[in-house]
């Protein structure tokens, strides 16, 4: 379970979150939405402790996320998915090296198990064929499903989202989303999703909350969100540019 | 009061900063003294910050050999003892030139390749998507480095000493006409072991300090700029920092060590 309660963080006297509180339960998966540039990925770096509250606790599983170092902190990210905004991916290694890293170094599989599940996990996100390649020789789609298939593939029991279908087509984008729902059906991971793939993800979650100037304004599940008269969440969802969310 | 309050905050400012950098450095030798070791990223950067250096280190040793037996033959013929140009060639290289210019050298060109990729990785996510697979970015981008170094510049330095003196030979017997014998026979006589070893010394601490810094430089891009204003300042703090400190670590050295 991801518990998140009364986070307040500034950032050079800026206040991005002042008093969110989330509570995703276990085996379930919650979409953040929200403007662009509100807070939301730093929502995301307070669970796994990349960034720390100026008041408030983040308990994952029981642990105070904020209160724990070094080995503790470890062991408990080392159960945890992240796929960041950019894809984060190695640019140093090959597709293969990026999504064979944590089952060699986390995991310690062998060379021969190593390779079937990256081959498998390649060939589920539709990059079959890519392994030799470096990021830089990919599109941004594929980078973005490279990086995915590095979190998917050691089977972690908590993932986080950070826009995973941004910047792509929307074949490939319902595409990644479908894996999601086909690999959370499979494990039963906790997550939390970021994406503005609204239609396709309402489908798949459990529950969502929409982040706004710092608070959550809306939480529920998400036919309770959907059916929302809050003139904020409506104006988000319709994708007016008139209403009471100013976007200059 | 404004400006007691700027002093005491620059103050305070400065001290974290160099508390930070030896807590780096101290986390660095921690981690490079225990387990689990990555052997093969060790043995990639001894290919960069050594192997890949050869050449250029080969090439700036004969030619500072090569000056200094031009120099030094002119300046020792006026004395009448140019009989000892191959002890001086030789202790200049081995207890200064060497270790000093390899230090700069390597800092130029794999200092500064060191701090822009891992503050590339800092600016793209990949040192926090390292920690998020709960593994510690040390052993995979500092050790390794400080390991190498610490390889890789005796190394070198090894190499300069035994170029710089055939450079020196080359102009002093060759171009100038002193005795083979004369040259090496007298360098025989002065130069002992422990000279060299000096230079070998220091060179092994020029390594740490290169690596240290660029690594930190690196690790801590985007407190001084963000994305490649930022990478482009580690880079170039990486270069100038260890510079310096390589200058002035040279000087303590020589002068309380040897």
């Amino acid at each position: 379970m991801i518990e998140l309660n009364n986070i307040h963080k500034s950032f050079g006297g800026h206040d991005v979150l002042k008093g969110v509180s989330i509570k995703v339960n276990k085996g379930e998966i919650l979409v953040l939405i929200g403007m662009s540039g509100y807070g939301k990925s730093v929502i995301l770096k307070h669970v796994v402790g990349l960034l720390n509250p100026d008041s408030g606790n983040v308990i994952v599983d029981g642990h105070e996320v904020n209160t724990l170092k070094g080995r503790a902190l470890s062991d408990l990210r080392s159960r945890i998915g992240f796929l960041f905004q950019g894809g984060a991916l190695f640019e140093s290694m090959t597709v293969f090296e990026n999504v064979a890293f944590p089952l060699k170094e986390k995991i310690g599989l062998d060379k021969s198990v190593i390779e079937k599940k990256v081959h498998d996990v390649l060939e589920q996100v539709g990059l079959s064929g890519s392994d030799n390649k470096y990021p830089s020789q990919l599109s941004g789609g594929m980078q973005k499903r490279a990086a995915l298939a590095r979190e998917l593939v050691w089977e972690p029991e908590i993932m986080l989202f950070d826009e995973p279908t941004t910047g792509l087509d929307p074949i490939i984008g319902h595409a990644i989303l479908n894996l999601i729902e086909e690999i959370h059906n499979r494990l039963h991971f906790t997550g939390i999703i970021i994406t503005h793939e609204l239609e396709r993800v309402f489908k798949i979650v459990d529950s969502a909350a929409m982040l706004h100037e710092g608070r959550i304004i809306e939480s529920g599940r998400p036919d309770d969100i959907l059916a929302s008269e809050n003139p904020l969440l409506r104006q988000f969802l319709s994708g007016d540019t008139e209403g009471p969310i100013s976007y200059r | 009061m404004d400006f007691v309050r700027h002093i005491g905050g620059e103050s305070i400012d400065i001290l974290t900063r160099i508390g930070r950098i030896f807590n780096f450095l101290a986390c660095s030798i921690y981690f490079s003294l225990t387990p689990p070791f990555k052997v093969e990223r060790i043995l990639k950067q001894i290919r960069f910050i050594g192997a890949q250096s050869t050449l250029v280190v080969l090439l700036i040793g004969a030619f500072t050999g090569m000056v200094l037996g031009l120099q030094g033959f002119h300046t020792l013929n006026r004395l009448g003892s140019e009989a000892f140009l191959g002890p001086m060639v030789a202790l200049s290289i081995m207890k200064e030139m060497a270790p000093v210019l390899t230090g700069l050298m390597v800092t130029a060109r794999a200092g500064s390749a060191i701090a822009a990729e891992i503050g590339i990785m800092r600016i793209t996510n990949q040192i926090d998507a390292i920690e998020m697979m709960g593994l510690n970015p040390f052993r995979y981008l500092v050790v390794p480095n400080i390991i190498a170094g610490l390889i890789s510049l005796p190394l070198l330095t090894g190499m300069f000493d035994a170029i710089g003196i055939i450079g020196g030979y080359l102009v002093g017997v060759k171009i100038l006409g002193l005795e083979y014998a004369t040259f090496f026979g007298e360098i025989t006589t002065y130069v002992r072991v422990d000279h060299m070893m000096e230079g070998i010394y220091k060179s092994m601490s020029f390594g740490i300090i290169i690596t240290w810094i660029s690594c930190y430089m690196g690790y801590y891009t985007g407190s001084s700029g963000f994305g490649a204003e930022g990478v482009s300042k580690s880079t170039t703090r990486a270069v100038v920092l260890s510079a310096v400190m390589i200058l002035v670590w040279n000087y303590f050295m020589t002068s309380f060590l040897f």
